[in-house]
């Protein structure tokens, strides 16, 4: 499958020859899981294997769940409570579930921007990128619908405020807001199709995350020096590589480890740090409550939602261009899913023949300057939409469409890149310190 | 076979072959579009959820100055018994620089009950403005705490992101106090 030259599965015994000829299953594995792996790589690294372990744990919680709750307007909040407080440990599945969510979210972060750093968005991995973009979209569906499955307060305005977005598309807004909603107002038809919505979405990114892994498979991991692994013989590549299993495995596992003292941690003495109290009040459709705010994990897209107003010239501008069907609220929607729109295009949009930013000193600044803004719009998406957050919103917003739009292109253009080593075995040594002439065999 | 392609080429580009495939595609997608739709159909909204959609209310003891809510369709509906000074104040904006300019006469079919679908056009929360306690905006009409709109005591936007007026229902006075909307 990769194409990194390496040793591949060979059938021992009659048993295994006899399965290998009729379903090459265990081969498939074996190469999958030895794939030659940069031996260069860091501790950013090790957030598929995060991402990995909470998909499972997700999958697994939520069926568990699935077996108490009920998916009706008058029974749903009950139901939760009585997983709460009936069923047996069934507050901590729910806990485990619930902040399973954030660290999903913070694993994915982490994931995207380690990847916006290196460049391993570039050549030869845009489909990975894409295909992880599809993955990221389905994670805030499925992330969106669960919440609203508990039908509090902040469920049923969440619901509201998100499907209405949909009513800003024109001309067709209103019948398709009032198709995907099964009535006039969020109500329990919605209630019903986002549970099975919310059930079936995890199996399709299931299913994505394995394009995703086939993807890079085929054309090897990236590292942090952007440097390809040579593949002209398999001794060249193994100077380069190391096994996936056991390396980079238990390497992973490490990290996966110290992740997840701090979730327990979270899970078992604060729970309830990343939700909103106002979803331990029922859903009441007569009531809004005073201050909706979505999940932290959607603040920074809220945040560009939100800040493009009737006031701000390129909406003016837009609304004129297109005789008024562009309007401000039409504008905030393109503008939320074109900020995720930009990011999938990263490949297309940077020009720089140096592929990690490690070796690009204008690009280090910039992409830092990207990290501050995502933080800086997730705290403005949690503020009231008034002065002076909504300006600092449009500064926040206008940045991260600059930095793909604008920054990306030009910075290949007018960049002078430093010289990355020559291999990454080059790399790996003057790192952990190989002595010239040594042979690298530790077990010797 | 020189001769059967030979008969082919003489009837034009077409086959019989060609028309074959043109066929079965075009089958194949009305029949899947066929199955699909149904499909597609069914989540619009059901009988009993169409149903609700007339609602007859009685006003009498609202009294001026007091605002009633009803639910219609699963959304709210404001009833906003006006006293004159705020009629006199909505007349008085007819002419103010609005997003979405209409005259209070036409917003209304009697001036002092102003019936409006309590949802705010921007996003679809409920303004505050219905309970005495409640704030009711710069414009002593409603405020939307979700992003900031406020209305005017005719319903209509004056400032903040909510492109359109507040909704009036289709209603009709059957009495004096009696109404129905729908």
């Amino acid at each position: 499958m990769s194409g990194i030259p390496h040793d591949h599965y060979e059938p021992k015994t009659g048993a295994e020859k006899w399965l290998h000829s009729r379903l090459p299953i265990v081969g498939l594995i074996y190469d999958t899981i030895m794939i030659p792996t940069p031996k260069n790589l860091n501790w950013w690294w090790i957030w598929g294997i995060v991402l990995a372990f909470c998909l499972v744990l997700q999958i697994v919680t939520g069926i568990v769940l699935v077996m108490h709750y009920t998916p009706h307007v008058d029974l749903a909040f009950a139901s939760i409570e009585h997983i709460m407080r009936n069923v047996n440990g069934g507050h901590m599945i729910r806990y485990i579930h619930m902040n399973g969510a954030s660290l999903f979210f913070v694993a994915v972060y982490i994931h995207i921007f380690r990847g916006l750093y290196y460049g391993s968005y570039k050549a030869p991995r845009e489909i990975t990128w894409i295909v992880g973009m599809l993955i990221f979209l389905m994670m805030m569906g499925t992330g969106f619908m669960g919440y609203v499955l508990p039908w509090g307060q902040m469920s049923f305005w969440g619901a509201t405020v998100i499907t209405g977005l949909f009513g800003a598309i024109p001309f067709i807004g209103e019948p398709i807001q009032t198709w995907l909603l099964g009535g006039p107002a969020v109500d329990n038809a919605t209630l019903n199709r986002f549970f099975s919505l919310h059930y079936l979405l995890p199996f399709v990114i299931v299913a994505l995350v394995i394009v995703h892994i086939w993807a890079f498979h085929t054309t090897g991991n990236n590292n942090p020096t952007g440097v390809d692994v040579r593949k002209g013989s398999k001794e060249e590549a193994e100077k380069d590589t190391l096994p996936f299993w056991p390396y980079f495995v238990i390497k992973d596992f490490l990290g996966l480890a110290v992740v997840l003292v701090i979730f327990w941690a979270i899970v078992g003495f604060m729970p309830n740090y990343l939700g909103h109290p106002d979803n331990y009040i029922e859903a009441n459709p007569l009531v809004t409550p005073a201050h909706i705010v979505p999940e932290w994990y959607f603040l920074p897209f809220y945040a560009i939602l939100r800040a493009f107003t009737s006031e701000v010239w390129v909406v003016q501008i837009a609304s004129f261009v297109t005789g008024g069907i562009v309007d401000a609220k039409f504008f905030g929607v393109l503008a939320m899913f074109g900020a995720i729109a930009v990011m999938a295009l990263a490949p297309w949009l940077d020009t720089s023949r140096v592929r990690s930013g490690v070796y690009r000193p204008q690009f280090k600044w910039w992409f830092l300057l990207l990290v501050i803004d995502f933080f800086a719009l997730m705290w403005l998406g949690a503020m009231p939409a008034e002065e002076p957050y909504a300006s600092f919103s449009l500064i926040a917003s206008a940045y991260w469409f600059g930095y793909f739009l604008v920054i990306l292109p030009l910075l290949g253009v007018i960049e002078k890149p430093l010289t990355p080593p020559a291999t990454i075995e080059d790399d790996f040594n003057a790192h952990y310190g190989k002595k010239a002439g040594a042979d690298a065999n530790p077990a010797e | 076979m020189s001769d059967v392609s030979a008969r082919q080429q003489s009837q034009g580009d077409g086959t019989r072959r060609d028309f074959l495939y043109y066929a079965t595609a075009g089958a194949a997608i009305v029949t899947t579009g066929a199955a699909v739709w149904p499909l597609i159909n069914s989540m619009n909204p059901s009988a009993d959820v169409s149903a609700l959609a007339v609602v007859n209310i009685d006003l009498e003891g609202v009294e001026p100055g007091s605002r009633i809510t009803l639910k219609w369709k699963g959304k709210p509906v404001f009833v906003d018994h006006r006293p004159k000074e705020r009629i006199a104040q909505a007349l008085a904006d007819d002419d103010a620089p609005m997003p979405d300019p209409e005259p209070d006469a036409e917003r209304v079919q009697r001036p002092e009950w102003l019936v409006v679908v309590g949802v705010c056009t921007h996003l679809g929360c409920i303004p505050l403005g219905q309970a005495s306690s409640d704030p009711t905006g710069d414009w002593l009409g409603w405020f939307c705490p979700c992003h900031g709109s406020h209305y005017d005591t005719s319903g209509r936007i004056r400032k903040g992101p909510a492109p359109r007026n507040l909704d009036v229902p289709p209603y009709e006075f059957v009495t004096d106090t009696l109404v129905k909307i729908g």
